[in-house]
């Protein structure tokens, strides 16, 4: 069943390394590629945590309309930190960091990535830039939204802005050492029987998100390094009344920005991906198609950054060779989805909680792409931009769709990280929470936005107290649900039912070793024999090509 | 089910999905009252992108939940599905039906933007009759060096939204200078040179607002009107619009601009005609020396003082002045 | 299942890493350039949006820098050199090449210190001088690390055998990265001092 065949019996000969790495090496510089996806993950869902009290915090204060919780400074350091944290230190971290490193090895048949010290180093730039924003807040914290724009950056809390940049510029190196790792491994470290068209899909997405990391990630750092200039060392690049020009700063922060939401997007369609064929136990519908469009969507999403900006400084010819340029991502992203509904199609579906998660994410997603596709046209956008119906989107595709995603793919490998099963009944329970808890939380807020409630305030027309509430008692629920997800994973994780090697019986390589994995992956490197997602093919026909 | 051919199956929930969203594509009410020329062209955009929208939406939705259902995994079935893995016609039809939607709603989009005067902010800057008109100095007073600025080099970009077609080469009836500051509007009307919080206009009236910003971005935004030009600071802007709806409605600030954002908000009063004609009459006879051009001279008082006296006008609480006060003039 | 022994690893069970630092190199640097290229979008921003660029009491000056180019320039075949000299598994020639690249460097990077320092203008001065410091001092300090590379190759190759006609990564990634410290010099030049004359 498996999609390699394997030899068990040749004893390794130790590579100067224990033959199990201890609870400390945890917590070492340790290069094994497992070790750093395991990092990445604890860290990341620890900051999930700190993001979340901030979200509770933002939500409480706006229970109601006047700014009675929170002083007014402290909302705006919740806001952006709240904003920071979830992109930079959970979400790209998790799906990136986490199980791009801990898969894409396992996934190709290597037994490490091909820079194993850069990826150890790229992980560590990681915690000193968790403790830096936390730092923050004794200088008041930043204040200025995660887009940070001058003049305001230039004019408030600026040692905490400082902080705030030097943290961003590294997780950005972070960010960029990474996608060098995954870019030179996926092209060079692949077992040599496995042919492009045998990558699992969840590789080729990582390869789209490294190239976009790559080009975009370094402009980010430019207009950052800018920014840090005028903030402490008296240059003018945004300062107006210098001669500086403000806009130009949105130039440079959204050609990373709009990116970096492909790049918290495109893993967990990797994810998808992978989940869907194995619980529905059919092949993947249209590998091509959906290879190629992680591709697609890689290269234009390079070119619509400009929709973040039609109300700015905008001539009119850039709001509509942007508004075109934003609706053409429609279209790959539409395959995307047709072809995991199809996949469903003719299917023996499980409900598993992985499987519940992915399906969850196909529904969120379609709402909120669809609500981006309204936000993309100018005329539309320049009644709603920065207001909640923006908020609502946003978090349908990146709640919706990555944190959903980054379940899923916890629900499915952990028992390959772990060795054990993650507790069903308890994983039923926070998706359900979950579930009702995204559409309470996030459906009004579109409503809100358009009705005439803008974004990033501590205080609101009193016209809007209900529906606001409505979104605090989703909030609540979104709090709630988080609390039987990390019992189950601390529980499962060292009393949980024992899971063996292959307990989805699913096909990619990652499967055929133990789990956990052994220090070096494979005692002999596995052999591809055929494709990743070939189920419901007749039993015999595989065997045949064994032995 | 047996009975009924497939295709007629089709058929039927093709018609029950099309009339769906036609009717939630007309009937969302999701938008706010319609005041102004752009809102209308706006909103008839936007509901048929949410006709399209539900229509897709309610596709996708329930092929899933037809899918969990009819193909979930039955009891003791330990077996896989059909081993299909693609289809090149279908696959081709679900590529070109999203390409059709959204060159068409790209189309639209050009359309809507043109009639919404998209194409022709600062129009009549270039000529410098805007700029003329307007005296320099007055507008420098209480908020920024920075449109004299613009004003010398002439041909610098504007931004937002200038006259629709319709109106094209017509000077607007009226132009007021807005300024956006930490944490209040200023309007200013040069043609009476009344300085006020709120900002007046008349219903039905070809109204031009030049936008600026004193010392970070803010964004104008009447919800109402659909419109929203950000206020930059060292960069004119433009909003131009003719109010079709007598009443009071909400300006709000929507870009992050401070602790305060949240409060930095005011209101547009769209008078008729006569109404429009004796606010502005009453508020030319209260100025100090209606003859001369500045009445209000805010650059010689300290943030605090201007804010107060601009409280006057807006109708916002004691203590959030005095927060604003104390802010702005720590 | 019995199943087969991959046929690359019969006996080895820890085959070595490929040597792949070239090659991620190449990516980084392909990523590093996009960076100067912000740099670059927002210095002609500025320079196609504002009348008088450079601004008059910030002229640039022009003899010094066109010397430190044709001296980083050559530096770049010099260094060339040094790396087809160790393909040849001729260490002497290697040093001796390298020791030059490096001393060239090391001028140019003198030479920019001079420059700045008889220019009579700093960083602060105008929005020019922001972009001619910050973009110069940049690539300066990717001179200087480049100057650490090549130095290190020189002091690793001490070590006998350490490089030979067959492992040479650490020369050529040097020279990799000294070519695009000169690209990216290229570039940098033709924009604040060339373009400055029309
Ligand atoms: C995971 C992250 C993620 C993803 C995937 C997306 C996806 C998209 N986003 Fe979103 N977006 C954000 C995260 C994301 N966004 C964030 C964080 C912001 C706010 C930043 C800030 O200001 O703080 C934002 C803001 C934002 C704006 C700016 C709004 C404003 O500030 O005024 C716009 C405007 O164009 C936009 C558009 C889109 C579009 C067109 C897509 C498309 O990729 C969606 C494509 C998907 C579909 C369309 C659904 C599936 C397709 C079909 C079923 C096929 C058929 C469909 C059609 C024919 C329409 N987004
Ligand atoms: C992946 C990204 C991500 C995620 C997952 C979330 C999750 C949530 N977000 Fe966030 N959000 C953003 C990204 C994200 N957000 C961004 C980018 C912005 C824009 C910022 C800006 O404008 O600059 C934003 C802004 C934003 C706003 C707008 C604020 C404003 O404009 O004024 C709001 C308001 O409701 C909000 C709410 C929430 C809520 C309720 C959740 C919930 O899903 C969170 C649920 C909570 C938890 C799951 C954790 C609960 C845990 C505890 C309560 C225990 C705490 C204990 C310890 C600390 C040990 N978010
Ligand atoms: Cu002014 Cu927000
Ligand atoms: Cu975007």
């Amino acid at each position: 069943m498996a999609q390699a065949d394997l030899s068990f019996n040749s004893p390794v000969a130790p590579h100067g390394h224990p033959d199990k790495w201890k609870w400390y090496h945890y917590f070492t510089f340790n290069v094994d590629h497992k070790v750093i996806g395991i990092q990445y993950l604890v860290t990341s869902f620890l900051f999930y945590l700190v993001g979340g009290f901030m979200a509770v915090m933002l939500r409480t204060e706006l229970a109601t309309p006047d700014s009675d919780f929170l002083s007014p400074e402290l909302y705006n350091a919740f806001l952006t930190n709240h904003g920071t944290i979830m992109i930079f230190l959970w979400i790209v971290p998790a799906a990136i960091g986490g199980f791009g490193n801990y898969l894409i090895p396992l996934m190709i048949g290597a037994r490490d990535m091909a820079f194993p010290k850069l990826n150890a180093i790229a992980f560590w730039l990681n915690p000193p830039a968790g403790a830096l924003l936390l730092g923050s807040f004794y200088f008041g914290g930043a204040q200025a939204g995660w887009t940070s724009y001058p003049p305001l950056s230039e004019i408030t809390a600026n040692a905490a802005q400082t902080l705030w940049i030097l943290a961003i510029v590294l997780v950005g190196t972070s960010s960029i050492l990474g996608s060098v790792n995954f870019l030179v491994t996926i092209w060079k470290m692949r077992v040599p029987s496995m042919k492009w068209d045998q990558i699992p899909l969840f590789c080729w997405a990582m390869v789209a998100t490294s190239i976009l990391a790559l080009f975009s990630t370094p402009v980010l750092a430019a207009g950052l390094i800018l920014l840090l200039f005028d903030i402490n060392f008296g240059t003018s690049f945004f300062k107006p009344d210098a001669g500086g020009n403000v806009v130009v700063y949105q130039h440079l922060f959204w050609f990373y920005s709009h990116p970096a939401v492909y790049l918290m997007i495109l893993p967990i369609f990797g994810i998808m991906s992978e989940v869907i064929p194995v619980h529905a136990r059919k092949p993947i519908f249209g590998y091509k198609a959906i290879a190629y469009s992680s591709l697609t969507i890689c290269l234009v999403g390079l070119f619509v950054w400009v929709h973040h900006m039609f109300t700015s400084g905008t001539p009119p010819w850039m709001r509509i060779f942007f508004t075109i340029s934003t609706l053409i991502v429609a279209v790959p992203t539409g395959i995307k989805i047709f072809s995991w509904v199809a996949t469903l199609w003719g299917g023996k579906i499980r409900y598993t909680t992985a499987m519940l998660f992915a399906v969850g994410l196909l529904s969120m997603f379609v709402f909120g792409g669809l609500s981006g596709v309204t936000l993309g046209t100018a005329p539309f956008d320049i009644h709603v931009h920065d207001t909640y119906y923006v908020v609502g989107h946003f978090h349908y595709v990146l709640f919706g769709g990555s944190v959903f995603g980054i379940y899923s793919a916890v629900y499915h490998w952990f028992p390959k990280i772990t060795g054990r099963m993650l507790n069903e009944p308890l994983g039923k329970i926070h998706f359900v929470l979950t579930f009702i808890g995204t559409i309470l939380t996030f459906t009004p807020m579109h409503a809100l936005g358009m009705q005439g409630m803008p974004r990033r305030v501590a205080m609101y027309d009193a016209q809007f107290t209900d529906l606001n509430q409505l979104v605090t008692v989703g909030a609540y629920i979104l709090a709630v649900s988080v609390i039987p997800f990390y019992i189950n994973v601390l529980w499962s994780w060292s009393k949980g039912q024992k899971a063996g090697d292959n307990p989805w019986n699913a096909l990619t390589l990652e499967w055929t070793t133990a789990s956990p994995p052994i220090i070096e992956n494979w005692d002999v490197l596995p052999v591809v024999t055929h494709g990743p997602y070939e189920y419901g093919h007749e039993p015999e026909e595989e065997l045949e090509t064994v032995s | 089910m047996q009975q009924i051919p497939a295709p007629l199956w089709t058929l039927v929930i093709g018609i029950v999905v099309t009339l769906i969203s036609l009717w939630y594509g007309q009937n969302n009410n999701l938008l706010p009252v319609q005041a102004s020329e752009q809102a209308p062209l706006v909103d008839d955009f936007f509901n048929v992108m949410v006709t399209i929208g539900t229509a897709l939406f309610i596709v996708v939705q329930g092929t899933i939940i037809y899918s969990l259902i009819r193909f979930r995994r039955r009891k003791g079935d330990d077996t896989d599905g059909l081993p299909i893995e693609g289809n090149l016609p279908l696959e081709a039809f679900w590529t070109a039906i999203p390409a059709i939607i959204v060159v068409g709603l790209g189309l639209y989009s050009v359309v809507v933007f043109q009639d919404m005067g998209g194409f022709a902010p600062g129009g009549h800057h270039h000529g410098g009759m805007m700029m003329a008109q307007a005296p320099q100095h007055e507008m420098v007073d209480v908020g920024s060096p920075m449109l004299a600025q613009a004003g010398e080099g002439g041909s610098r970009q504007v931004y937002g939204f200038g006259a629709s077609p319709m109106v094209e080469g017509n000077r607007p009836d009226l132009t007021v200078n807005v300024t956006g500051m930490q944490y209040a509007w200023i309007f200013r009307y040069p043609d009476t040179a009344i300085v006020d919080g709120e900002l007046h206009v008349p219903v039905g009236q070809d109204v031009q607002l030049l936008i600026e910003a004193q010392d970070v971005i803010h964004s104008f935004w009447v919800p109402q009107f659909r419109l929203k030009q950000d206020a930059l600071p060292g960069q004119p802007a433009e909003l131009r619009f003719v109010a079709t709806k007598e009443g009071t409605y909400p300006v709000v600030c929507a870009e992050l601009c401070g602790a305060y954002h949240g409060g930095m908000r005011t209101q547009v009063i769209v008078h008729s005609l006569e109404d429009y004609a004796a606010w502005e009459a009453s508020r030319v006879a209260e100025l100090p020396g209606a003859a001369e051009t500045v009445a209000v001279n805010p650059a010689t008082m300290t943030d605090a003082e201007y804010l107060t006296q601009i409280a006057q006008d807006i109708p916002i609480e004691a203590t959030q002045i005095a927060q604003l006060a104390r802010l702005s003039n720590p | 299942m019995q199943g087969t022994v991959d046929s690359a690893t019969p006996t080895v069970v820890h085959e070595e890493h490929q040597d792949l630092r070239v090659l991620g190199l190449l990516t980084f640097l392909a990523s590093e350039f996009l960076m100067f290229a912000g740099f670059f979008a927002v210095f002609l921003v500025f320079r196609s949006s504002i009348a008088e660029w450079p601004p008059k009491e910030t002229e640039v000056e022009l003899l010094l820098p066109a010397v430190n180019t044709v001296i980083l320039v050559s530096s770049s075949l010099v260094i060339n050199l040094g790396t087809k000299a160790i393909k040849q598994n001729d260490l002497a020639k290697m040093r001796l090449w390298f020791g030059i690249t490096a001393a060239m460097g090391a001028v140019f990077l003198v030479g920019q210190v001079y420059e700045y320092l008889t220019l009579g203008y700093g960083l602060k001065t105008n929005l020019f001088s922001n972009c001619f410091y910050l973009m110069t001092g940049f690539h300066g300090a990717h001179v200087f690390i480049g100057l650490l590379l090549i130095l290190g190759v020189l002091w690793r190759s001490r070590r006998a055998g350490h490089y030979n006609d067959i492992t040479h990564t650490g020369p050529e990634m040097a020279e990799i990265y000294w070519h695009f410290v000169d690209v990216v010099w290229i570039v940098l030049f033709t924009l604040i001092y060339v373009l400055t004359l029309f």
